[in-house]
């Protein structure tokens, strides 16, 4: 197969026809009752946003964006503690782009950055290693932010070796204990998932069995073109109509496998454990979180640079209501300050910052005209 | 920068646990730590520099093809439409 083959098959799988006709057989669904599907993953949201496919939904569904942003969810005292290693003179600070903006109380690490503060955008946490082998005689701290996905990629730069003046603030979050969390104490019922793509290739499909098996709840995973979310959509809704037995359905198995990449899983079980972790608008859930293993300790900034927790770091800034957006229990659009005292050049809350933030996709395809 | 976007490339090099992937014509980087066995023609789908997962082509071809299946089933009947985009 060549790569034009390749491109041809994936471009199916945005072809406007095709979606057309997918887009047709969802709004014709009857719906006996409302439904309440949400999916988790903020390319998932970016992409709905964009191509429009909340108005294609039948009468009485509801797609609630849910925890899918890692941005978001970090809580306000992790990036305090990226903001106290950015003060030190010694220190520079590398982090993901999208996190460069968050609002942690009055600052972030790009008004650090303006005062004067040695901050650095990376793609990969390889490039942070990198300028720490360049850095020798200053301490490089990288911003660990990121789902299961990213947590791959973190725990295998580590395990390849990194610098003694190297260390991260661990960020980490994991999926599966989330969805268990909204579902046991959610306040909103959910009738089936959307799972994100890209977790689930290294989750795998058995990494959702208790879905199925503990919690009655059908879920499917699904890639990010609109023709397989309008897919995942149908399916989802044609097992909840059709009962029980509720499975979890694999529509991406062109790069999410059953075992999902077991490697991938070794690696970061390897350097990190599981770990209670706070999730910002949520509150803290267990084994959601990842910690360096005790082996790895050196590599933990907080210990490293002494870094000092704090407990009243401010996660809901007055009159920002994100904590609501990210459990679905509000729209971007009922906050006061959305598109005016929150945008994404000036973002008051985290989800504008991120283009995986619920109300930067919101902002960013709004209705033309739409200047609010 | 998107964190969580993964952009599908086909390796062209591999050196080791380093490999060059292509593109669109653009070349890049990227490490095969969290890939089993990976080999030169491998599509592969890259998150901040480490090829996270290998591409299926068959099994892409099946989804679409299962998608087909309902775009075929919603054009069946209708005046002056094809019954089908192959």
């Amino acid at each position: 197969m060549t790569e034009n083959d390749y491109v041809s098959i994936l471009g199916s799988f945005h072809d406007p026809a095709v979606a057309a006709v997918l887009a047709e057989r969802l709004a014709g669904i009857t719906l006996p009752c409302p439904l309440a599907l949400m999916h988790v993953c903020g390319t998932h949201e970016h992409s709905i946003a964009k191509t429009g496919i909340r108005s294609m939904l039948p009468a009485g569904m509801r797609l609630i964006a849910g925890p899918g942003c890692p941005v978001c969810v970090c809580p306000a005292a992790d990036i305090d503690l990226a903001v106290q290693a950015a003060r030190r003179a010694d220190t520079i600070v590398a982090t993901f782009g999208d996190m460069f903006r968050v609002p942690s109380g009055d600052t972030s690490l790009e008004m650090m950055k303006a005062d004067g503060c040695d901050v650095r955008v990376v793609y990969s946490p390889l490039d942070a290693v990198r300028i720490a082998a360049e850095n020798r005689d200053r301490e490089v701290v990288f911003m660990a932010v990121g789902f299961e996905t990213t947590a791959g990629p973190i725990a295998a730069s580590i395990m390849a070796g990194v610098p003694a003046n190297f260390s991260i603030i661990p960020s980490m979050r994991l999926v599966p204990p989330a969805l268990e969390f909204l579902l046991e104490n959610g306040r909103e019922s959910i009738d089936g998932f959307i799972l994100p793509g890209h977790v689930s290739t290294v989750l795998g499909r058995r990494g959702y069995s208790f879905l199925e098996e503990d919690h009655g709840v059908p879920a499917v995973i699904s890639g990010f073109e609109p023709v397989d979310i309008l897919r995942g959509i149908i399916d989802l809704t044609e097992n909840i109509l059709a009962g029980p037995p509720f499975t979890v359905l694999n529509l991406y198995r062109r790069v999410v496998s059953e075992e999902g990449n077991a490697r991938a899983r070794r690696l970061i079980y390897e350097v990190f454990e599981p770990s209670p972790s706070n999730w910002r608008g949520i509150g803290q859930i267990k084994n959601s979180g990842l910690a360096l293993r005790a082996e790895y300790a050196g590599v933990d900034a907080v210990r490293r640079l002494s870094l000092v927790p704090s407990p009243d770091a401010e996660d809901v800034r007055p009159g920002c209501i994100c904590h609501k957006v990210i459990l679905g229990e509000s729209e971007p659009e009922q906050c006061p300050l959305f598109g005016t005292g929150c945008t994404p050049r000036r973002p008051h809350g985290p989800c504008m910052v991120s283009s995986e933030g619920t109300c930067r996709a919101r902002y960013q395809y709004r209705p033309p005209g739409d200047m609010y | 920068m998107k964190m969580c976007l993964a952009i599908p490339m086909e390796i062209i090099e591999i050196n080791g646990n380093e490999a060059v992937a292509e593109a669109g014509g653009i070349r890049k980087e990227v490490r095969l730590d969290l890939i089993e066995s990976a080999k030169i023609g491998d599509f592969i789908l890259i998150h901040t520099g480490y090829a996270i997962e290998r591409l299926d082509p068959a099994e892409a071809r099946e989804t679409l093809e299962l998608i087909k299946q309902v775009y075929r089933a919603g054009m069946t009947g209708k005046a002056g439409l094809p019954d089908d985009r192959e």
